[in-house]
């Protein structure tokens, strides 16, 4: 929301603040370039460069849109597709789900009526929405970036102000391409140092919650920065930034650099030609000054991050995998109720090590970790593992897009994952949310690569989810157990 | 478009931190392409799990049926962007919240449907909670212009952040129109962006 006012503001014909040249931050820099004007309310109107939609979000906006008469004045920045509810096994039409189908038929029809580009299963493009449009290059840095989905923070991973809206905001964003928005805070989190073997971007990020705690981004953006994020692929950054609204940040974000354009360089909605250096020009003027201002700045050693594994009910409560559940008197008062509800719902306690709990399901995909690096990574751990999934285990794997997928399919991963007696599924979001099919079942418990280990989350009320990196879950597939992966990796010689 | 200066009405308290947005209205009630019928199933796993365990969830209790506050904790409304969820608070009956932090995402939605939430400190959160709970029929009023929010006689300092405190003021929290007041500032900052001309 609204938080304190900006530094050095002047006044101009709309209101919009003028900075000096120094000292800014990528976010002020790209909000101050997306500032329509100020409202009457003292909101700002932010102009949105690229706006997502998918099948959840997306229908009582268009709804509320035809109610009221209005149009879609720059249908070319909305990007659709299906990803939530799409069914990961057999997807063919119509859904065996009627509510499904049905939601899969509305936003056809609106995305038709409003003239919306959709990437639909079997389009080579579809796909979960925040692994699509970076894979299409839609993803660029110094946009806005506004989906009816919280994970939207994911596209910050390129110097972009990708934020999370409900569907009244889609709504605005679809009739104006604008939003009436606040303006945040910005704390920089610097990791520095290599990460160990076995430690991942999954990791590093489950690390920062832990420190952060769930609610201790409200009113922030998260710059995430230092030479652990700097030595990044692309892919990793994006699971980084993808969580930054599990530690309440609305958007997390990482200055775009030579690793963010060679991944952009080719890419189908990429700049080209003489506008390639033109972008990267601009692109590199977006990013954060080195004098740049923050509210304030928080920094973590890769030495102390080792896999991780939630043990709670919020994504803050995460332990290394050697490392005790602790004690309620670890945290602070008003925290314990909660640390007791946790305990209570997962059927863990104080003092027990992860690596004893026995896993039913495992799952690898979602926004977070469905990308082609985290298949491989998950792959190379079955292959060095050498065994097969137990049979009181389900495990399987959902690529996070079509391209992946393909991608994937390519390389012999597919064969890899059923050869270990992992089940390879289509393109979806799947158990991340069990909006689709693939649900917990009662109180089963499941190693998931997702995003949220939240109460009732994977499609049991009373189901139980443990958060880790593809790689941990793998792991704990072929053992049947949470393990720590670094023993298997051990075996590849490092 | 309505102002929205003050709710009264009885509340109903609902307990804990980080209470996120999958345990408002689980994602099996997303199946829809309308908000309609969701008030029903408000908190309907937490309901369930109480019911197990012999106990009542709040939304169960007939004390507190017809509430029009809610009365919750820290970080509210966290997790998933899901409008379904203040929608589904929304429909149940509720018209305003008071606690003492929301995430963001969650009062943007709150803000765009016209449901005010105020903050107030963690304590007079409790104490509000406890008053309701020793007195389902008192009335808690919800004061957007006073900052404050009134039960049985007491006032309790709330704040509000001044950009959606003046929208339900004045009514502008369905910001749409004033968004599309003047077309023109739209297409003129869409033309200087370097990425909407194709970098031409």
């Amino acid at each position: 929301m609204e938080t304190g006012g900006p530094k050095t503001e002047k006044s101009s014909r709309h209101g919009i603040p003028e900075y000096g040249t120094m000292g800014q931050t990528l976010y002020d820099k790209v909000f101050d370039a997306h500032v329509v004007r100020r409202l009457s309310s003292g909101q700002y109107q932010l102009f949105i460069g690229l706006h997502m939609i998918h099948e959840v979000t997306s229908p009582q906006a268009f709804e509320m849109l035809r109610d009221r008469d209005l149009k879609v004045p720059f249908p070319g920045r909305t990007v659709a597709t299906v990803d939530h509810i799409v069914p990961t096994e057999d997807q063919s039409r119509p859904y065996k789900d009627d509510l499904a189908e049905q939601m899969m038929k509305a936003i056809e029809a609106n995305t038709q009526q409003f003239g919306i580009r959709l990437y639909q299963p079997g389009s080579g493009k579809q796909g979960v929405v925040h692994i699509v449009a970076p894979e299409q290059g839609l993803t660029q840095p110094g946009m806005t970036v506004a989906c009816g989905d919280s994970h939207t923070a994911t596209h910050g991973a390129f110097g972009a102000i990708a934020f999370g809206i409900g569907t009244s905001q889609v709504r605005d964003v679809l009739a104006t391409q604008t939003l009436s928005m606040g303006r945040l805070k910005v704390r920089r989190i610097e990791v520095n140092g290599k990460l160990g073997s076995g430690v991942y971007a999954k990791d590093v990020i489950l690390h920062i919650l832990r420190k952060l705690t769930a609610k201790g981004g409200v009113g922030y953006a998260y710059e995430f920065a230092g030479t652990t994020i700097e030595a990044m692929s692309m892919e990793e950054r994006m699971t980084v930034c993808n969580m930054a609204i599990e530690g309440g940040a609305r958007c997390g974000y990482i200055n775009p650099d030579e690793t963010t354009f060679a991944y952009l360089k080719g890419r189908p909605e990429a700049p080209s030609g003489a506008a390639w250096d033109k972008a990267v020009a601009w692109w590199k003027s977006v990013a954060s000054d080195v004098d740049a201002q923050y509210a304030d700045v928080v920094k973590y050693d890769a030495a102390d991050i080792e896999p991780t594994v939630t043990w709670g009910i919020s994504p803050d409560q995460s332990v290394g995998v050697n490392e005790p559940i602790p004690a309620t008197s670890d945290f602070p008062e008003a925290e314990r109720p909660n640390i007791l509800e946790a305990y209570e719902y997962m059927d863990l306690s104080a003092g027990q090590s992860m690596s004893t709990v026995h896993v039913d399901v495992v799952f690898i995909g979602s926004c977070t970790n469905g990308r082609i690096s985290d298949l491989r990574e998950a792959a190379r751990v079955a292959e060095l593992h050498g065994g097969k999934v137990p049979t009181s285990v389900k495990a399987f794997v959902v690529p996070g897009s079509e391209i992946v997928k393909k991608e994937a399919e390519a390389e012999g991963l597919d064969k890899v994952f059923l050869a270990h007696g992992f089940e390879w599924r289509e393109a979806g979001c799947s158990m991340c949310l069990a909006m689709n099919p693939d649900k917990l079942k009662g109180r089963q418990i499941s190693a998931s690569t997702s995003n949220r280990n939240f109460k009732g989350r994977q499609g049991s009320p009373s189901g139980r989810t443990l958060l880790v990196s593809p790689a941990m879950a793998a792991a704990a597939a072929l053992e049947g157990k949470i393990t720590d992966v670094r023993q298997i990796l051990s075996k590849g010689g490092n | 478009m309505s102002e929205i200066k003050m709710i009264t009405g009885t509340a109903v308290p609902v307990y804990g931190n980080d209470i996120d947005t999958d345990r408002i209205i689980p994602a099996r009630f997303l199946r829809c392409v309308s908000f309609d019928g969701l008030g029903e199933h408000a908190f309907e796993d937490d309901r369930a799990g109480e019911k197990a365990k012999g106990k009542t969830h709040p939304f169960d209790d007939a004390r507190f049926k017809g509430a029009k506050v809610l009365v919750a904790n820290s970080n509210f409304g966290c997790g998933s962007s899901r409008e379904h969820a203040p929608q589904a608070i929304y429909r149940w009956g509720v018209r305003a919240i008071v606690a003492v932090s929301y995430s963001e995402i969650f009062y943007g939605n709150t803000v765009a449907m016209g449901m005010p939430c105020v903050h107030v400190s963690p304590e007079d959160a409790q104490a509000i909670q406890a008053l309701v709970e020793s007195d389902p029929s008192v009335e808690v009023s919800v004061d957007i212009e006073g900052n404050c929010v009134k039960v049985a006689g007491k006032s309790f300092a709330s704040t509000i952040p001044e950009g959606p405190r003046k929208q339900f003021l004045s009514g502008g929290w369905d910001a749409t129109s004033e968004l599309l007041a003047d077309f023109q500032d739209i297409e003129t900052v869409a033309s200087r962006l370097p990425y909407v001309n194709q970098f031409a």
